[in-house]
C-alpha cells in the first residue's frame, strides 16, 4: 500500500493526517493549507476504515465503523423501545383473552395496529434483537478502528515536532528569552513537580501525563460488550431458569427447571397480618387507619427439599432423599445448587374435603358421615347396617355448559357438585340426588333420604418461582469494567506540552483531550519563575 | 499486509455475526420443546384404571397414538369417540392408543370412560411427570409415535374423525 513519506523522513501509513514523528501536516491538510489549528482527534492518525474500501468485508466493516451509523442505531433503538411502552406488552395482559381481542377492545384502532405490527412482543422480536446486536457490533468495530491507530500514533509520536505543528496547536506561545538553558531547566523542574513524564531530543521537550485516560472510552466499551454477551448468554441452554410452581399443602412435586433432580414438599402456608393488640403502641394509629388485620406482615411457606436418588422413569414413584427443611418468605428464598425458590403468590382456603350426613328427611336421623376428598373421591362409601353412598358423578368445578348440561370447568375443586346414589335397607336400588353448594336437586322429588352438608376442610396453596441465573457474574464484571472505563476517561485528562528552543526563541504548545481550563491553570504553575510567555488560546482568539 | 487485514476483519465479523445469528436462531428456530418430531419419545410407566402398569417402551414394534387429555376439556371430549371407533379398526393392524389423563381423580376418569365406552388403556399421570417429560401445553395434544419409538408428528389441535384415521394410518407398522 502507498505509504506517505514525510519531509522529516518518517514513513507514515496511508491516510495519516499529521506525521507521526514530527507532526507536519500531510496529504489533505497540506502545508499550504490556510487552516489555523490542527484537528487533533485521534492525533491525526490514519483511521484505516476511511481509506480502504475494496472487498465486501471492507464495506460491511466501514458501515459499522461509522459513528454516525452507531448513533442512528441507538436513536432507532430508543424510539422502538419507547413505542414498546405505549401499550402493555403481551406478557402483562390478562391471560383469559386473546391478544388480538385485547388490544382491539382496549385501545381501538391504534391497539389493533400495535398488535398487527408486532409491538406487543417488541423486546423479544428478531428485529429488536438485531438492533441491539448491531449496536454491539458497531461498538466493537468503531472502537477497534479508532483505538489501534490512536495507540500507534501516541506510541510512535516524535519528541521533536515541526514548527508548523506547534503553531497550529490551540495553546501556543513564542518567547524571546536571554538565557534559554536556565528557562528550560526551570520549566523541566516545574513539569517534574507536576508529575509529567519528560522526553528530550536535540533541545526539544515533550512532557506528557495521564495518557491512560485516552483508553477510558475503549475500556468502557469493553465493559458494555461483556454486558451484552452476558445478556446473550441467557439464551444458552442451562444458563437461565424462570419457572412457576404451585403447591397445595401436603403436596410434593418436581421442581421445574431442575431436570427432575429436585422435589419440593409443601407443609404449610402462613399469611400473617399486623394485629392491633400484638404490635407496639406506636403502630396502633397506623393499624387503626388501614383497619385491623388488613396489612400483611408475613407470607411464608414451610417446605422440605428433596433430591432424587438414582434413575426413575416419569410416572414412577421416585426415591427421594431429604436435603433440608426451610421456611420460604418474601425476600428469603430457598437456595440450593444455583437455584433459588421465591415466594411470589398464594391462594387461601381451596376446598379440600367435604363432609355430608346421610339423613332421613323426616326424622332428621343421621345414618353416618361421609368425608369426601375432593381431589380423590371414592366410588363408594359404606356406612354399615346396609347404608351406603355411591358417587355416580363428580364435577369439581361445576357450571352449566352451552347446552345446559352440568359440566366442569377444570379439575380444581372450586365449586364441587355430586350426583349421589343413597342406598338404604329400604331402598336397595338407591335414591338419586344432585348436590352442589347450597342446592339439592332431586329428580323425582320424593326421596326419603338426603345428603346433608355438614362441613368443609380447606387447604392453602403457595405460588413459588424457581430462578437460576448463571449470567449474573458476567453482567457484574461487564458493569464494573464499564464503570472503570468511565472513571478513567472522566477524571483524568491526557495532557501534553511541547517545548522547542531555537535561535534564542522558545516555542511552547499545549494539548489536552479535555478540560482546557485546567491545562491553562496548570501552565501558570509550570511557567512560574520563567520568562516564557503564557500560551494564548488560539481558538478563543479566533472567536 | 492487505491480506492480513482482510483476514482479521473477516474473523471479527464472522465472530460478531455468528453471535447474533446464534442468539436469533436459538430464540426463534430452535424448538424449546423437549420432545420434537424425529426425536425418540421418552419412556414412562403409568398405571391404568384396572391397575395394570403400562411401560411405554414395551410398545416398541407398534405404532402408538399417545393422547393427552382431561375430562373438562371439551375438544378432548369430542374426539374421544372418534379415537375409540378408529382404535377398534386399527388395533388389529398394530396401532395402540394410550390416553394419558392429566392427573384427575380416578373416579372422574372412570365415569368418563364408562360414559363413552372407551376400551383403549387410559392411564392417569398423577403428578404430571409424563406431562412435563413431553412438555405438553394445550389439551388435547397427541403424539404419533412409530414402531421404532420415534415421534412422527405432534398434534396440538382438536381432530376430526377423518384426521384421526389418517394419523393412525401414518403410524401403522
Amino acid at each position: 500500500m502507498n505509504h506517505v513519506k514525510c519531509e522529516c523522513g518518517h514513513v507514515n501509513p496511508f491516510g495519516t493526517v499529521l506525521c507521526e514523528n514530527c507532526g507536519r501536516a500531510l496529504a489533505a491538510e497540506g502545508e499550504g493549507n490556510s487552516e489555523k489549528l490542527h484537528d487533533m482527534r485521534y492525533d491525526g492518525s490514519a483511521r484505516r476504515s476511511q481509506t480502504y474500501n475494496k472487498t465486501i468485508v471492507d464495506k460491511v466493516w466501514n458501515f459499522f465503523s461509522s459513528v454516525k451509523v452507531g448513533v442512528w442505531l441507538i436513536v432507532i433503538t430508543l424510539i422502538a423501545s419507547a413505542i414498546g411502552t405505549i401499550f402493555p406488552q403481551e406478557l402483562y395482559i390478562p391471560s383469559n383473552v386473546t391478544p388480538e381481542q385485547f388490544y382491539k377492545d382496549e385501545y381501538g384502532i391504534l391497539g389493533q395496529l400495535y398488535y398487527q405490527l408486532g409491538f406487543h412482543r417488541l423486546y423479544g422480536s428478531w428485529w429488536y434483537m438485531t438492533l441491539i446486536a448491531s449496536i454491539g457490533i458497531s461498538l466493537v468495530i468503531c472502537s477497534l478502528d479508532r483505538v489501534i491507530p490512536l495507540y500507534r500514533a501516541l506510541k510512535n509520536q516524535g519528541v521533536s515536532r515541526h514548527e508548523s505543528f506547534l503553531k497550529r496547536q490551540r495553546l501556543f506561545s513564542e518567547s524571546y528569552v536571554d538565557n534559554i538553558e536556565k528557562n528550560v531547566e526551570q520549566v523541566k523542574k516545574n513539569l517534574t513537580a507536576r508529575r509529567y513524564r519528560i522526553r528530550e531530543e536535540n533541545g526539544n521537550i515533550l512532557a506528557e501525563k495521564n495518557r491512560f485516560s485516552r483508553w477510558g472510552p475503549y475500556v468502557n466499551h469493553i465493559g458494555l460488550i461483556i454486558f451484552l454477551i452476558g445478556a446473550m448468554l441467557r439464551f444458552f441452554p442451562g444458563m437461565y431458569v424462570d419457572e412457576v410452581l404451585w403447591l397445595r399443602e401436603g403436596e410434593t412435586k418436581e421442581i421445574p427447571g431442575t431436570n427432575g433432580e429436585y422435589y419440593l414438599k409443601h407443609h404449610q402456608f402462613i399469611l400473617e397480618t399486623y394485629q392491633k393488640e400484638k404490635e407496639k403502641d406506636v403502630f396502633q394509629e397506623a393499624i387503626d387507619r388501614v383497619g385491623d388485620g388488613s396489612v400483611a406482615k408475613n407470607f411464608q411457606s414451610n417446605v422440605t427439599l428433596y433430591k432424587k436418588q438414582g434413575d426413575s422413569l416419569p410416572g414412577e414413584e421416585p426415591k427421594l432423599k431429604e436435603v433440608k427443611d426451610f421456611s420460604i418468605r418474601v425476600n428469603e428464598p430457598l437456595k440450593f445448587d444455583s437455584y433459588a425458590v421465591y415466594q411470589v403468590n398464594y391462594k387461601l382456603n381451596e376446598l379440600n374435603k367435604m363432609t355430608f350426613d346421610l339423613i332421613d328427611k323426616k326424622s332428621g336421623k343421621s345414618f353416618g358421615k361421609v368425608v369426601i376428598d375432593l381431589l380423590n373421591p371414592e366410588k363408594k362409601y359404606d356406612l354399615g347396617n346396609g347404608y351406603a353412598v355411591e358417587i355416580a358423578s363428580y364435577l369439581p368445578d361445576f357450571y352449566f355448559d352451552d347446552e345446559g348440561n352440568p359440566a366442569t370447568r377444570s379439575r380444581v375443586p372450586n365449586n364441587p357438585a355430586f350426583v349421589f346414589k343413597m342406598i338404604a335397607p329400604d331402598r336397595p336400588k338407591g335414591e338419586t340426588s344432585f348436590v352442589a353448594i347450597q342446592q339439592t336437586i332431586e329428580p323425582n322429588e320424593n326421596n326419603k333420604y338426603k345428603m346433608k352438608f355438614s362441613g368443609i376442610e380447606t387447604k392453602n396453596l403457595t405460588g413459588l418461582v424457581v430462578r437460576k441465573d448463571l449470567t449474573l457474574w458476567v453482567l457484574g464484571v461487564g458493569g464494573a469494567i464499564f464503570m472503570i472505563g468511565l472513571i478513567q476517561g472522566l477524571y483524568w485528562q491526557h495532557r501534553r506540552i511541547w517545548l522547542k528552543a531555537d535561535n534564542g526563541k522558545i516555542m511552547l504548545a499545549g494539548h489536552t483531550n479535555k478540560n482546557w481550563f485546567g491545562l491553562k491553570n496548570e501552565l501558570d504553575i509550570i511557567l512560574r519563575d520563567t520568562e516564557i510567555q503564557k500560551p494564548v488560546d488560539q481558538k478563543q482568539l479566533k472567536e | 499486509m492487505k491480506k492480513r487485514r482482510l483476514i482479521t476483519r473477516s474473523i471479527i465479523l464472522v465472530i460478531l455475526l455468528g453471535a447474533l445469528g446464534y442468539t436469533l436462531y436459538s430464540n426463534f428456530f430452535m424448538s424449546k420443546e423437549k420432545v420434537k418430531v424425529g426425536s425418540a419419545a421418552p419412556d414412562f410407566v403409568l398405571t391404568d384404571l384396572e391397575g395394570k402398569k403400562h411401560q411405554f417402551s414395551d410398545y416398541r414394534g407398534k405404532g402408538v397414538f399417545l393422547n393427552f387429555w382431561g375430562t373438562w376439556c371439551k375438544p378432548c371430549e369430542r374426539e374421544m369417540p372418534y379415537i375409540e371407533r378408529q382404535y377398534q379398526h386399527y388395533k388389529n393392524l398394530g396401532v395402540e392408543v394410550l390416553a394419558v389423563n392429566v392427573g384427575e381423580s380416578k373416579l372422574v376418569v372412570e365415569k368418563f370412560a364408562e360414559k363413552y365406552g372407551l376400551n383403549f388403556p387410559i392411564v392417569i399421570d398423577k403428578n404430571q411427570q409424563v406431562l412435563h417429560a413431553y412438555d405438553v401445553d394445550p389439551l388435547p395434544t397427541t403424539f404419533l409415535i412409530d414402531k421404532n419409538g420415534k415421534v412422527v408428528k405432534i398434534i396440538t389441535a382438536p381432530m376430526t374423525e377423518r384426521e384421526v384415521r389418517d394419523y393412525m394410518e401414518m403410524i401403522k407398522p
